[in-house]
């Protein structure tokens, strides 16, 4: 601005001055050459010698100097007429005393301007200190002029000149600490320290005062500045300032200096987030709502009266299982889902009961999948109701192979040049087991969220099992996903999923001993092939056994699912002897089947755990009682490490079997896929279609020499002929 | 997952079968609470259980101001007495790289190194008797190490690295919005980044620097090694490892909450690669 031409003189002095001024300030009364020399310099030292003078009240312009200065270095006009105009303005310094006691009341809004000073104040303090010693009512001039001047606070350009030439004056620390505070406000620091503190109320009506001249001007432009909002977000920093100091008076938080730009972030942020465009107004549909309003269903009643009535009748014999009791032991063992998800799990069950004629049902567990989740229940329907479901479902699948027959024949009678047939057989096929019987004992209903309708898993064929065995995937949690792996699974993951619950069921349904008993109806274990009973039921005279003993000992539980043999099946059945009846076969064949064909046999069932293989050294089942601290209520948790995630617990009469987990079985060693069979021969070489190697050169002169003499002789012959014919 | 909200974090991963009987769920609370206090951690942490075949570990850690600095880890076998385990040192990874099969539960069990001593027989015959033996403790600081190195994640933002380098919690984490929530970028390994430095400067461009200084979920390797699920009808986030089964990650959306815990056999799925 117009001054720096004005300063630049005055640095030249500036280095002398902190020198001289202490003993300048006991000698008050100086020359005007000094104070000229102060004005200039900065308030600093205004603010001083000041101070000094200000005891002495007599010398008007001294006194009036300090509070003045700030307007001087704004206005444009040279120091000296500044000097002129101070003696007027001395009003306001009157005013400031006749003030004070209006101070007192102005003083709560000024709380929180008078922290900031606070900071500020305490560096420049040595100054006002020396001052201070002299007298203390200096102070109070010094804080009119930092008051107003901390209003200018944002005011640029008068007071970073002003700054500059004050700095000199003051500790060279103390600047620099002001300057990071705040620049602006540098130079005014040195007054308000000592003055910020006592009379903060002196500054406003400074600033009111009649007379504000230049300095108000200031104050307007720097307010001006503040008030400018941005042309991107249309806010003006002085409020944004203005909500930031609401926002932290209003909320309190700890340590404000830490977080203020986090609230100024916050703050812009929710700025944004006010503004919004019309189109919002179209409702959002989240995911949430929909699975609501799906469990909504759940908690409803199911049908009217009449279907009430039924439930109350059949309550005395009801299949539906009681989920949450289950669900509070397995908590109790350290596993199991949340308890709002087994409730909603036990409504989709009761949910199930009342729409499928079910004589067994229970919750068998949970699948992870990848993107979503299967809750498997194992049901039973009541005798004869099945079967007609079963049928129908068979139909279809009768009804597609024969279009495939069909489709054949039509192409072969259409290809009358037919490509040569392969002579491969495949193996026979095993048929699958009956319904309930072997793995197709149970029926497995699936869904993915409990409330969404229940899906019926097909059937499981022995091919399945054995194909699954042989692969490792994950579920994707959708049933019609396709298995892609080799070697090819038979069927898409709805099948997948039924192997492996088939396979888990086998090996991890358990029992304490004796709970169940073989059915003394059962027929001659020989006509069963030698599998052993595959059915059970309830002992009526199981005495519970203890939960110590449940836990020592493996041999007190027992395998009330059949074993998978390798075939797939849980009963053995020779698969060639349908083949037998249907084609001759050649004899090679034969040998090789009869060799296969050798029973298989597994474990009976009810068998105990005991007999469980290990697996390279690790025991098949952890078990340990569910708490040690309260070992009267204790019950017995088995834990499968073969199929991790399946859990079984039992106490007395009560015991569960549960699954939650991938569905992929336990293998110490990492799997790896079966390699791929040896290339086939593309047909049968002989001598007929395999090329001979060329004669060599000995041999063909040999084969000449050869025919050379057969001619030889022939010719000898002949001409023996001849001659013979001659003869004759 | 922090100790002080354990029952609540429990309670929403237990989607995967993760569940503490209440006994241990309250003497956790009681011990933890100690553990912080005996050794002066600034926030303690579930990190999970290790089930053995005879029984389990139950490790917590200890985080001092610097969250990604290095943390103590202590494990129990019963929720109520913790020991410190040894920090992790390189040299200890090839000593435990052999080792298979189920955690015993035990942490004085002695396994026996077979392929190093082949190895040893092999090569140096001095260093065999050294090797031959190795505890399942020292399996246990190995292995909680490598499932927090390669499965320990957070959501993006919720830490912030300072100029300084300390990370700290980023005071303003509001959580990811569920749009957000379902996309593995959204997710940054808690752990020094790797894949960070070999981005392009293109790549470089859009991140900030204070937020992305971890590697995110997107680039791992095998690519589908996460099971992301949107539970509850949208109010949780769950990601499930599939590298290391057993790992659950839960994360609300739109508010702070977020954690992960491991409960399971302490083996990494190296069959992963087959099985998608």
């Amino acid at each position: 601005m117009a001054e720096p031409p004005g300063e630049q003189p005055e640095e030249g002095e500036k280095p002398q001055e902190p020198g001289p001024e202490p003993p300048r300030q006991p000698s008050v009364p100086s020359s005007k050459s000094l104070h000229g020399l102060a004005r200039q310099s900065g308030q600093g030292l205004q603010g001083q010698t000041g101070s000094s003078e200000k005891g002495l009240e007599p010398h008007p312009s001294q006194d009036e100097q300090p509070a003045q200065i700030p307007l001087h270095d704004q206005q444009p006009g040279p120091p000296q007429q500044v000097r002129g105009s101070i003696y007027q303005p001395q009003q306001p310094r009157l005013s400031v005393y006749e003030q004070q006691e209006p101070r007192g009341s102005i003083y709560q809004p000024q709380q929180a301007r008078g922290n900031l000073f606070q900071t500020r104040g305490s560096m420049p303090q040595p100054q006002d200190q020396r001052v201070g010693a002299y007298r203390p009512p200096t102070g109070v001039q010094d804080t009119a002029g930092g008051t107003s001047q901390d209003f200018v606070g944002g005011a640029s350009q008068p007071q970073d000149q002003r700054g500059s030439s004050h700095q000199p004056y003051q500790v060279p620390s103390v600047r620099s600490t002001q300057q990071q505070f705040d620049p602006g406000h540098g130079p005014y620091q040195t007054h308000e320290p000592g003055l910020g503190l006592y009379q903060l109320g002196a500054g406003i009506y400074e600033d009111q005062v009649p007379d504000p001249g230049p300095r108000a001007l200031a104050i307007k432009n720097a307010k001006a500045y503040l008030l400018k909002t941005s042309i991107k977000s249309g806010v003006s920093l002085y409020d944004h300032f203005a909500e930031m100091l609401a926002k932290i008076l209003e909320e309190r938080p700890e340590n404000p200096a830490d977080i203020i730009e986090n609230i100024s972030k916050d703050i812009k942020c929710a700025r944004f987030q006010k503004k919004l465009d019309t189109l919002r107004d179209e409702y959002e549909k989240l995911p949430t709502y929909e699975l609501a309003e799906m469990y909504k269903t759940l908690f409803q009643k199911v049908g009217g009266d009449g279907a009430e009535q039924e439930v109350e009748e059949e309550a005395l014999e009801t299949p539906l299982p009681n989920v949450m009791e289950t669900a509070y032991y397995f908590e109790q063992a350290g596993f199991g889902l949340s308890l709002e998800e087994y409730y909603h799990i036990f409504l989709a069950i009761k949910l199930l009961v009342t729409t499928h004629p079910l004589q067994n049902c229970r919750f068998w567990g949970k699948v992870l999948g990848i993107e979503a989740n299967y809750i498997v229940a194992e049901v039973e329907f009541r005798e004869g109701e099945e079967e007609e479901e079963a049928e129908e479902e068979e139909i279809p699948e009768e009804v597609l192979k024969e279009g495939s027959e069909r489709e054949e024949e039509d192409e072969d009678d259409e290809e009358k040049d037919e490509p040569p047939k392969p002579n491969y057989k495949p193996p026979p096929i095993v048929p699958k087991e009956d319904n309930r019987t072997g793995t197709n004992k149970f029926i497995y209903f699936v869904c993915n969220e409990p409330g969404k309708p229940w899906v019926k898993l097909p059937p499981v064929t022995p091919a399945q099992i054995v194909n699954a065995r042989k692969i490792k995937k994950f579920f994707t949690g959708k049933l019609d996903a396709p298995i892609v792996s080799y070697p090819p699974f038979p069927g898409n993951e709805a099948n997948y999923l039924r192997a492996q619950i088939a396979r888990i069921s086998a090996a991890t349904q358990i029992s304490p001993l004796g709970f169940y008993q073989f059915g003394e109806e059962e027929g001659d274990e020989e006509e069963e092939g030698g599998a052993g009973r595959d059915s059970y039921e309830e002992n009526p005279e199981f005495e519970p056994i203890s939960v110590t003993e449940l836990v020592d000992s493996l041999s007190n539980w027992v395998h009330h699912v059949q074993n998978i043999l390798t075939q797939g099946r849980c009963t053995w059945i020779n698969p060639l002897q349908k083949a037998e009846e249907e084609e001759e076969e050649d004899e090679e064949e034969e040998k090789e089947e009869q060799e296969e064909s050798q029973q298989e046999v597994g474990p009976p069932l009810l068998t105990p755990l005991s007999e469980d293989a290990e697996i390279q050294n690790i025991t098949p089942w952890s078990s340990e009682a569910s708490t040690s601290l309260v070992p009267q209520y204790a019950i017995a948790v088995l834990q499968s490490n073969l199929w991790p995630g399946a859990y079984s617990f039992a106490i007395g009469r009560r015991f569960d079997n549960i699954y939650i987990g991938w569905g992929h079985k336990y293998s110490p060693v990492n799997y790896t896929p079966p390699e791929l069979p040896p290339v086939q021969t593309e047909y049968p070489s002989g001598p007929e279609i395999s090329e001979t190697a060329d004669p060599t050169v000995e041999e063909e002169m040999a084969l000449k020499a050869a025919q050379e003499e057969a001619l030889a002789v022939e010719e000898m012959e002949e001409e023996e002929e001849e001659d013979e014919d001659e003869d004759d | 997952m922090d100790a002080e909200t354990l029952p609540y974090a429990l309670d929403l991963v237990a989607g995967s079968g993760v569940c503490l009987s209440p006994e241990k769920r309250t003497a956790l609370r009681t011990s933890l609470l100690l553990v912080r206090r005996d050794y002066r951690f600034e926030q303690v942490r579930l990190w999970g259980r290790i089930q053995g075949t005879r029984g389990a570990y139950y490790v917590a850690e200890g985080l001092g101001p610097d969250r990604a600095g290095p943390r103590s880890r202590l494990y129990s076998l019963n929720c109520v007495d913790w020991s410190l385990l040894p920090p992790p040192a390189e040299e200890m990874i090839p000593m435990t790289a052999g080792l298979k099969g189920r955690f015993q539960g035990d942490p004085s069990y002695e396994y026996e190194n077979y392929d190093k001593k082949e190895e040893d027989l092999e090569s140096h015959m001095s260093d065999g008797n050294d090797l031959a033996l190795v505890k399942e403790e020292l399996r246990l600081v190995i292995t909680v190490d490598q499932i927090d190195k390669a499965v320990g994640i957070v959501p993006r933002g919720a830490y912030i690295k300072t100029p300084l380098g300390p990370v700290h919690e980023n005071r303003s984490f509001e959580g990811l919005s569920l749009t957000e929530a379902k996309k593995l970028s959204s997710y940054f390994h808690f752990t020094e980044p790797v894949n960070l430095k070999n981005k392009t400067l293109l790549e470089k461009a859009d991140l900030d620097p204070s937020i992305d200084f971890l590697d995110s979920l997107e680039h791992d390797i095998p690519k589908g090694s996460w099971s992301i699920q949107v539970e509850r009808g949208g109010r949780i986030v769950v990601l499930r490892s599939l590298l290391w089964p057993g790992l659950t990650f839960y994360h609300v959306p739109n508010t702070k909450q977020h954690g992960y815990i491991y409960f399971g056999t302490g083996e990494k799925n190296i069959d992963l690669p087959f099985m998608l």
